[in-house]
């Protein structure tokens, strides 16, 4: 009975065990082809512009080597050469007994790095590289067939190029001061009306929180055109401003999202303080707003993010003003420009998204818990 | 008994018998003062526009010619509803747009979610931040990474299903993922899986509070994983199912991005992509018709909220309120 039992358990044991290797398997698959994307763009933006352009280019990257020779420059090709009985031919032989040089195969023939010199079409002279003295190879056969010799070049300079090319520190200058700027403004000005509305009597308060929940699912397009008119006609448009001064009159999420917070703090502080004399601002200040902290972090976060990655306001109010583009504006026109080289546009890309990245990766844990405080707690 | 005490206490104080009524006032006046700036910030950036915007659509103004302002009445709105085909099926392209990627991204959303939720699964967080990550990518940029990998010469997919799969995929002749308008939906619907981290986040919050009693329960009276799915976990999660959907909803009325920076909204291919954030852009921005534009945004408005309507209406039939009797 007792020796059933354990048998039971250890099988129980051996398929866990099993399932966990699956599953955990089965979960690393679905997260490499769900990146997959990324590890494209990384190594796209490492690649020549000339491998881009080349049929029959490796995917990872790497340049196509060439041959200094008389002062003149080589391609450098893969020659397979073997004898008819698909044999390699040691180098050196004589150029007659050659046969077509597809008969080598993967094994069967030697290659040669040679590089091309003189090109026919059914022939061509080489001269090989690592011994350039013994003069000019004469080999039969199409030299379109054969292949570059390709090996792996990363182009690290490419970053450079994109950074300077997309005018890389003014974006981010504008897009840090913009994402800086409001965040502050906005989590500040949504704390004090998220204190306002947890703390407060406030007539209609329920009619009135009802009506900042329902900003949050307003479509922008709605209250836009207005607003641009407004915009345009006291010169707003082509500068900043309309994007910023906005952020100073808080928000719907963030308001929520404190207020959410801020109802989960004992009263008991406050009462105290108070009972010691503090006014309402003075409370909020110096009682409030220290016990909040993750929250404050969390708005801050979820603002900062949704800064760096706005779109459709900058697009819209700064058109036509390419010193004041912000970066994903600004990657939209340089991708405008230089669409056929998709190395830049996917150095470029990175670019944008390694600061959000790196932000994201040290405040995950505040970030994530964040995001279910809003999103379950409904 | 409680409750009832806590509503109509001020700050916790035990309720006096005769209302303080002076500093009942001094409270409100200070909770007036703390919701100004929003009190201000409605007025301004949402209540005046939002009737403005009415205002508009009753004019005709386009912004290369500001002096020209003409009321035209109900002009603008007989164009979108008769005249303009354009609006009607721009319409149409953003519900059948919806009808493939809100399902699709909601049930990616919940198998990412009951993935990382499963016990058997070792290293899950750091799999779930890397599920996360790609939502950190500006819109731009991911849409610029996935243009390159989709692309039907030089991108992985093809390439990948071609050697793998042994189908012809690459070249003029393969799939053509954003050139072909049968194809262009489920192109955008795979883009949009990069943003699942949200949504993952969220369901996998609403999974780990189901009690494990119902589980225990179901596996005693012999359930197995597909029954214990769509009879306990499903139902249980459906509010955060329905908070999803209401944010993919209003999202999808104003889904511009990945059109505008893929084909500059020009609607490519063959219009499919006109959606109809992309032709109120069209007729605002590059057009500068904001009059008409803004009879459009009052129609994205409108149809909003009826979808709103009809999904909170819909609720009562499928969500499940823990809180709620039977």
């Amino acid at each position: 009975m007792v020796n059933k039992l354990n048998e039971l358990r250890s099988s129980k044991k051996v398929r866990e065990g099993f399932n966990g290797f699956a599953l955990t398997s089965f979960g690393i698959l679905v997260v490499a082809i769900f990146l997959m994307p990324l590890v494209y763009g990384i190594v796209t933006s490492l690649k020549t512009d000339n491998q881009i352009t080349t049929l029959g280019a490796p995917w990872w990257p790497a340049s196509a080597r060439t041959f200094e020779y008389d002062g003149r420059t080589y391609d450098i090709f893969r020659v397979v050469e073997c004898d008819a009985d698909d044999n390699p031919i040691p180098w050196g032989h004589d150029a007659d007994s050659l046969t077509t040089p597809d008969c080598g195969g993967l094994f069967g023939g030697a290659v040669y790095n040679w590089a091309l010199v003189n090109r026919q079409r059914e022939s061509a002279e080489f001269i090989d590289p690592d011994n350039p003295e013994a003069g000019l190879i004469t080999w039969q056969g199409r030299w379109r067939t054969l292949e570059r010799d390709w090996v792996f070049d990363a182009q690290w300079s490419n970053y450079l190029k994109a950074w300077d090319t997309i005018k890389f520190p003014r974006l981010l200058a504008n897009t840090l001061v913009y994402a800086l700027i409001t965040t502050v403004a906005v989590v500040g000005s949504s704390a004090l009306v998220a204190y306002g509305f947890a703390r407060y009597p406030i007539p209609y308060k329920n009619v009135l929180f009802m009506i900042v929940i329902a900003t949050i699912i307003l479509p922008g397009a709605v209250t836009l055109i207005p607003q641009y008119a407004v915009f345009n006609q006291i010169g707003w448009v082509g500068t900043w401003l309309p994007l910023i001064v906005p952020a100073f009159f808080a928000n719907g999420y963030n308001i929520f999202l404190l207020r959410q917070f801020f109802m989960s703090i004992p009263k008991e502080m406050e009462e105290a303080a108070m009972i010691d004399g503090a006014g309402p601002m003075r409370t909020f200040v110096s009682v409030i707003l220290p016990q909040s902290v993750p929250a404050l972090v969390a708005a801050s976060l979820f603002h900062f993010f949704f800064a760096w990655n706005h779109f459709f306001e900058p697009l819209v109010y700064l058109a036509g003003s390419p010193d004041k583009y912000p970066i994903t504006v600004g990657l939209t026109a340089f991708n405008n420009l230089y669409s056929q080289q998709t190395n830049l546009i996917q150095a470029a890309s990175l670019i944008s998204a390694i600061i959000p990245l790196i932000v994201f990766f040290f405040a995950q844990r505040v970030f994530l818990q964040g995001i279910v405080f809003t999103g379950v707690d409904k | 008994m409680t409750t009832a005490i806590g509503r109509k206490t001020i700050l916790g104080f035990p309720r006096q018998r005769k209302p303080n009524s002076s500093l009942l006032r001094y409270r409100q006046k200070w909770g007036w003062i703390f919701i100004t700036p929003w009190l201000i910030g409605f007025s301004l950036f949402y209540f005046l526009p939002m009737v403005a915007s009415f205002g508009f659509s009753l004019v005709s103004f386009n912004l290369a010619t500001p002096d020209q302002i003409e009321f035209v009445g109900a002009d603008n709105w007989r164009r979108a509803f008769v005249d303009d085909p354009e609006v009607l099926a721009s319409f149409i392209k953003t519900f059948r747009f919806s009808a493939i990627t809100l399902p699709a991204g909601m049930i990616f959303a919940i198998f990412v979610a009951l993935l990382m939720n499963s016990k058997h699964v070792h290293g899950k967080i750091f799999m779930r931040t890397l599920f996360y990550a790609p939502v950190m990518i500006p819109g731009v940029a991911a849409t610029l990474i996935w243009s390159g990998v989709l692309n039907e010469q030089t991108g992985w997919v093809n390439m990948l299903l071609q050697n793998i799969f042994g189908i012809q995929a690459v070249g003029v002749e393969g799939i053509r993922w954003l050139q072909n308008p049968q194809l262009i939906y489920y192109t955008y619907t795979l883009m949009g899986f990069w943003g699942v981290g949200n949504a993952m986040i969220i369901i996998l919050a609403g999974l780990q509070g189901v009690p494990t009693e119902l589980y225990e329960a179901a596996e005693i009276d012999g359930a197995n994983y597909w029954q214990r799915l769509f009879k306990i976990t499903l139902p249980m999660i459906s509010p955060v199912i329905f908070y999803n959907l209401i944010i993919g909803v209003i999202g999808l009325m104003q889904y511009f991005l990945v059109p505008y920076v893929l084909n500059g909204g020009d609607g490519s291919p063959q219009g499919a992509t006109r959606f109809i954030a992309v032709w109120f852009y069209k007729q605002s921005f590059a057009f500068f018709n904001m009059g008409y534009g803004a009879t459009i945004a009052w129609m994205i408005f409108l149809v909003g909220i009826a979808l709103t309507i009809a999904l909170f209406g819909s609720a009562r039939y499928w969500v499940y309120y823990s809180g709620s009797e039977d």
